[in-house]
């Protein structure tokens, strides 16, 4: 029953919300709460699974592979959690940001089954069911990204929706005939009987499918034109829940499916992810250098991170697909990937909330049209120059670790371009960044077009943003405990037999037992 | 009786990607509509249906009388139906508030949020 907890709460939390349709402040305080409460949920599944129990839970008591089942594994677990934290900070972020008609009408409980969309396709256990929390994500992404109806946002949203949906028909044709070829859409159960193909080929094309559908949603190269051209037209609310948290659930479904089902196809897989991660990165950080807005180098700087993720997962399969065992080095580069996601999640989100705080007391998020803000406003410019370094990759914040490990992990693997290509993009993110800086921050801060804030505001907006900087300092200062996590998760990830034997037999809650 | 089908699910994601390659919202609408009825039809297709075989128990037995139909891509089908039509429904809102924001439905002017403000 645990491990539904951080779907079912948001879901009811948005429930409650529409009880109380108009009014903006009842509804904000739900939302808090049911954030909160998500939060401590994650948290508390997250101690449970540390010592590398897999929690499974069969609804309706319909054993694995009949009924749905949802399964927490460390990776599961991370990521739930950061999605509760990346919750929680936007949601405080909006009580002070959003405007009246906004808030009082569809934010919060759109933003809530946003969360329990996310939630759902991080601990699901089958195929069919991930295509259900991806659209269920999709829907609530696209009236959230179109509440409002100026006429950016409804532009951004047609490219958005577009890509989307067709990525979601190319998942449910995939499903189509990974049911019809293979007969299961348990994921554990999936990763069993794969090997039982007559024509290995068969696999590889369902392997690719998923990879391109997974490749849409997660804005990997050569789809990702959907995510800078929408990402910075939204509220400054709804673009860092986009960023934090949208994307990486692509990211995660291209592991979880890499890693569970595809293993005998990592060596071909490898290759194909390391080259589409490259070129992520590159053609992302290029994107960002020529944008003169703050959301929009934003945007494409989430396009080049996405490639440091996938980096991770392709030197790891890579090896071990070549070796034919899983050997440490493929486990520190996956884990690099893991800490690279958990890392962003967090700092990125925080890049966005900086923005929006920026786009509230200036007006404007035009690198041309603001500066001085290092004058005016002090404390906004020092937590974003903390986020922008830990992004940047400067030691000591979590960024730094993050690549660390994945350039330890590439190197030890032999894989020297890919290893060359992330350094050359991380000098490049630096340069962006002091981009950002030099013409936001710096210079002769000019009058302000609108209002001061109110303390209220100051409080309500600020607030998520130092916590979101404290966690980045904490990351990077207590690197060893993270890292452990993530290379127990990396381990969790690339050794399939222990997820499967959880599904099948291990601790097995059905729901209405205690867990 | 497969193979018609076949061509049919070819047809429909073959047309559905020509409309969504035009230049119109209206079209491009279409073309996820048809899209969507192509993986429907896809997944009926791939699980191999046998006609007139109903997975319906006899009282007094266990399981029905073999050969018997999947009944799984039924349901797999019917979410999928319905959660394209809410998808569809979404988007036919959107192009029309599109249309009254922007008042052209050519994807070509649609280029606003591409260009830099200054």
């Amino acid at each position: 029953m645990l491990i539904a907890l951080p779907v079912l709460i948001p879901m009811l939390g948005a429930a409650l919300c529409l009880l109380f349709w108009g009014r903006s402040r009842p509804q904000a305080v739900l939302a808090l709460a049911s954030t909160a409460s998500m939060l401590a949920a994650s948290v508390w599944i997250l101690f449970d699974v540390r010592d590398g129990t897999i929690l499974t839970l069969n609804f309706g008591g319909w054993q694995a592979p009949f009924g749905i089942t949802f399964v927490a594994d460390l990776f599961g677990a991370i990521m739930v959690t950061l999605g509760a934290i990346v919750g929680l900070a936007v949601m405080a972020f909006s009580v002070g940001a959003s405007d009246r008609l906004r808030a009082s009408s569809g934010h919060y409980p759109l933003s809530l089954t946003l969360l329990a969309a996310v939630s759902g396709a991080f601990l699901t256990g089958d195929l069919f069911n991930l295509y259900v929390w991806f659209e269920l994500m999709l829907l609530s992404s696209f009236v959230l990204l179109t509440l409002g109806g100026e006429r950016g946002q409804l532009e951004g949203a047609i490219k958005y929706v577009t890509l989307n949906l067709l990525s979601s028909m190319l998942f449910l044709m995939a499903i189509g005939l990974i049911y019809g070829t293979v007969g299961t859409l348990n994921m554990a159960d999936l990763a069993r009987r794969i090997d039982d193909l007559q024509d290995p080929k068969l696999a590889t094309l369902l392997a690719t499918l998923l990879l391109v559908s997974f490749g849409i949603k997660a804005g990997a190269f050569p789809f990702f034109f959907w995510l800078p051209a929408s990402y910075h037209t939204p509220p400054p609310a709804v673009s860092a829940l986009f960023s934090g948290l949208l994307t990486k659930v692509g990211v995660y479904a291209i592991i979880r499916v890499l890693s569970l089902i595809f293993d005998q196809e990592w060596s071909l897989l490898g290759d194909v992810v390391l080259v589409v991660a490259g070129l992520t990165m590159v053609t992302g950080v290029l994107g960002a250098i020529v944008q003169n807005d703050m959301r929009r180098i934003l945007s494409f700087h989430i396009v080049s991170q996405i490639g440091y993720m996938l980096m991770g997962l392709g030197i790891a399969i890579g090896l071990v697909g070549s070796l034919g065992a899983s050997s440490p080095i493929a486990v520190l580069a996956m884990s690099g990937a893991v800490f690279y996601i958990f890392h962003h999640i967090i700092v990125k989100a925080n890049l966005f909330l900086i923005s929006g705080a920026v786009l509230i007391t200036t007006g404007s998020t035009n690198l041309k049209e603001v500066n001085g803000l290092a004058k005016s406003h002090p404390f906004l410019s020092m937590l974003f120059l903390i986020s922008s370094m830990s992004l940047a990759g400067i030691p000591i914040l979590s960024g730094f670790w993050a690549k660390f490990v994945l350039v330890r992990g590439g190197l030890e693997a032999g894989s020297y371009t890919i290893v060359l290509v992330s350094l050359a993009v991380s000098l490049l993110t630096l340069y962006s960044m002091t981009k950002i800086w030099t013409q936001v921050f710096w210079g002769e801060p000019d009058d302000l077009k609108s209002p001061p804030l109110d303390r209220r505001t100051k409080a309500w907006v600020y607030s998520p943003i130092a916590g979101m900087c404290v966690l980045t300092i904490c990351i990077g200062i207590g690197a060893e405990s993270s890292a452990k996590l993530a290379l127990d998760a990396a381990e969790q990830l690339l050794d399939s037999s222990r997820y499967i034997d959880a599904v099948f037999d291990g601790a097995s809650a059905q729901i209405g037992d205690a867990p | 009786m497969n193979i018609i089908l076949a061509f049919c699910c070819g047809l429909l994601a073959a047309t559905g990607t020509y409309m969504l390659l035009r230049r119109s919202f209206v079209k491009l609408v279409i073309g996820l509509a048809l899209l969507s009825h192509a993986a429907n039809l896809l997944i009926y297709i791939v699980a191999s249906p046998l006609l007139g075989r109903p997975p319906l128990v006899r009282a007094g037995e266990t399981q029905p009388p073999a050969p018997f139909a999947d009944p799984l891509p039924g349901a797999l089908i019917l979410t999928a139906i319905v959660i394209s039509f809410g998808v569809v429904a979404f988007t036919i809102v959107l192009i029309k508030r599109t249309y009254e924001e922007i008042g052209t439905d050519d994807l070509d002017q649609m280029t606003s949020t591409d260009r830099d403000l200054c």
